[in-house]
């Protein structure tokens, strides 16, 4: 009933995944760009004004080590969302083949980085849901590091339960909040590999 | 703030679940003059069945230096609110009296109210305003209680709520927890386009007062002891990081970015650590203790599970955390001593998490997974027994009154998310709404001088 996860084992289920190589049918669309809550976010949070004294301004995020970029745009590599099912960190179907792209993406593009924003629905305790968010995204960290990307492209986030990109509160809502979307970050400097 | 008098119906616990005729409703707009997403309506969905009988007769005023606050109106709101009183209408009180010495305790026992609070608003030469307030009791014509407040104009909301702390501990024998505040989240906008407040209101939803906002989220907002600092996690650089902030001025200070998971922070209590679950590089999180003063982090817990959402105990020496372990989450303890190992405290649900201890240490309250439904459940410590204390379908975020006995929450209320209260006994409830977007989270401060 929970939404409680199993990955414990994400890079054995990651790469079960590959191996059987569950092509699926692909039906998947490309999804409207990177995180549906890419676009909102990007610009970091709005200082607080006009409410009063004491209102702390959350600081802008202006580290270029996280600013966005439009990132590739071919094919699967368009689809930036990897969907799981309930109580699930396992990557399957449609979202096989998309890690798959995006990983020998990353493999050919050393200096390419992306970020993985593990998420899930709304059914249990916060916090503990950015724990299986968190899962979610090493999951997919893991089947990218199987197939040739480097660690130093790869960075995890969790927002848990907190970024819903569907409204609503029912299955349909809940199977879209269920998922991991790549970002990808602006390039590495050369230099620095 | 318009003088609006309502005549609280604390309804019986036994009629919850039954079809709410809607001018049954009682609603109270409080707070007006805050931001209108962090605005709460109050409503109170359950009581005792026999609430204490009481009368707040208006209170002599000091025009127009008590800035218009109706201070009787303000008691007697905390007092039908806590849905242990039941508070007699103005327009069926048999006199207006402002002092002890002019109530005639026949013709209030006569209406059927057991007691009868009376009082004034007096301006000082020194700008400041006194309260005083008298409790008698109307079938023995006996004073019970009286006190002087004295305070700024600012300060008498917080004075009103302290003669409804004075009153409830009088009558029920247990310290009230009116002057208190509470921190929780507000979220407005619709997915994937939401913003995020971090608000600070009175115990009773008004005076609430936005202390951060953002566009990505914010959550898990912990009091420090002392009532003065909030701890939260904040995703503004899109990585989690728990920041400590003061309340009054604003001024915050980031005390963990590090890799992965930074999350869950809970002061203890002594307020020299924080208390947070840290994931990693590698996405395993574990519950650590930081040192805000050297800022020596400490491994408390070492599992490849995801534990998280540490509590502190009372006296400091262990904690109450969240852990997969076992497969599906459960609640733990563990002693901060080395070498300790965590023992499993919930056996009652295969889903349990987010615990709070009750101030005396006595009580663990717990989100629970019962019928399919999210419930808060409190489960006694020394007999092990539980009892859930909810009936919604996802209820969540937990948090004891300083004085133990009443429990904020997080309900979701059709398509928005609400707060609500209810006695730990479960017995009464209200709940609290935002009057547009959603309010969750809620932390509980702590008494303060």
């Amino acid at each position: 009933m929970v939404e409680r996860t199993l990955i414990r084992h994400a890079a054995i289920a990651a790469l079960l995944a590959i191996v059987l190589g569950v092509a699926g049918c692909a039906s998947h669309k490309p999804k409207p760009s990177a995180g549906a809550g890419g676009a909102g976010a990007a610009s970091s949070t709005e200082a607080a004004g006009a409410q009063g004294a004491g209102v702390g301004a959350a600081a802008s995020a202006s580290g270029n080590p996280d600013d966005e970029t439009a990132g590739p745009q071919a094919g699967l590599l368009a689809t930036r969302i990897v969907y799981f099912e309930f109580d699930s960190t396992e990557i399957k179907g449609a979202g096989t083949e998309v890690v798959g792209a995006h990983a020998r993406y990353l493999a050919a593009n050393p200096t390419a980085r992306v970020r993985l924003e593990g998420n899930t629905d709304e059914r249990g305790s916060r916090e503990y849901n950015i724990g299986l968010g968190e899962r979610r995204a090493q999951a997919v960290r893991h089947a990218l590091l199987l197939q040739g990307a480097a660690d130093g492209q790869i960075s995890t986030v969790s927002y848990g339960e907190e970024r819903p990109a569907a409204p609503g509160h029912d299955e349909e809502a809940w199977a879209k909040n269920r998922r991991v979307e790549i970002v990808y970050l602006t390039p590495a400097a050369p230099a620095k590999q | 703030m318009p003088d609006r008098y309502l005549s609280f119906l604390a309804v019986p616990v036994w009629l919850r679940g039954a079809a709410w005729p809607r001018g049954l409703a009682l609603l109270l707009a409080v707070a007006a003059a805050t931001p209108a997403s962090a605005s709460l309506d109050i409503e109170i969905t359950s009581g005792v069945r026999d609430p204490v009988p009481i009368a707040v007769v208006p209170f002599a005023r000091a025009v127009p230096a008590d800035g218009g606050l109706d201070v009787a109106a303000v008691i007697q709101n905390d007092l039908a609110g806590s849905g242990r009183f039941r508070a007699l209408e103005r327009e069926r009180m048999p006199a207006r009296p402002t002092r002890a010495e002019d109530i005639n305790a026949a013709a209030w026992k006569a209406v059927g109210s057991d007691y009868v609070v009376v009082g004034s608003v007096n301006a000082l030469p020194d700008g400041n305003l006194a309260l005083d307030f008298e409790l008698v009791n109307s079938l023995t014509g006996m004073k019970l209680a009286s006190q002087r407040f004295t305070g700024s104009t600012a300060a008498l909301r917080n004075a009103a709520h302290r003669v409804s702390d004075a009153v409830y501990q009088k009558i029920l024998g247990v310290r009230g927890a009116f002057a208190t505040r509470i921190a929780y989240v507000a979220v407005g906008g619709v997915a994937p386009a939401l913003h995020y407040q971090l608000v600070v209101a009175d115990a009773d939803g008004a005076n609430a007062r936005v202390i951060l906002e953002s566009r990505l989220p914010l959550m898990s907002p912990a009091w420090s002891p002392d009532g003065q600092w909030l701890a939260y996690v904040s995703f503004e650089t899109k990585h989690a990081a728990v920041y400590v902030q003061l309340v009054r001025t604003g001024e915050r200070r980031q005390v963990s970015a590090r890799a992965g998971i930074n999350g869950a922070p809970a002061w203890s209590p002594d307020g020299r650590r924080l208390a947070l679950t840290l994931g990693g590089r590698g996405g395993n999180p574990d519950i650590y203790v930081l040192d805000l003063g050297s800022q020596a982090l400490t491994r408390i817990t070492d599992d490849p599970a995801i534990d998280t959402e540490p509590a502190w105990t009372p006296d400091g020496r262990s904690l109450y955390f969240t852990s997969d372990r076992a497969g599906a989450p459960q609640i733990y303890e563990i002693s901060l001593q080395s070498g300790s190992r965590p023992r499993r405290i919930t056996f009652g649900s295969n889903y349990s998490a987010r615990p709070r201890v009750s101030p005396d240490g006595s009580l663990l309250a717990m989100v629970t997974l019962e019928g399919g439904n999210y419930r808060i459940a409190v489960q006694d410590l020394g007999s092990g027994s539980t009892r859930v204390l909810t009936h919604g379908r996802l209820d969540e975020s937990p948090s004891f009154a300083p004085n133990g006995a009443t429990l904020i929450y997080s309900q979701r209320d059709g398509e928005r998310g609400s707060l609500a209260t209810v006695s730990s006994d479960g017995l009464t409830g209200l709940r609290l709404r935002a009057s547009e977007g959603e309010v969750r989270e809620p932390a509980w401060g702590p008494f303060v001088p």
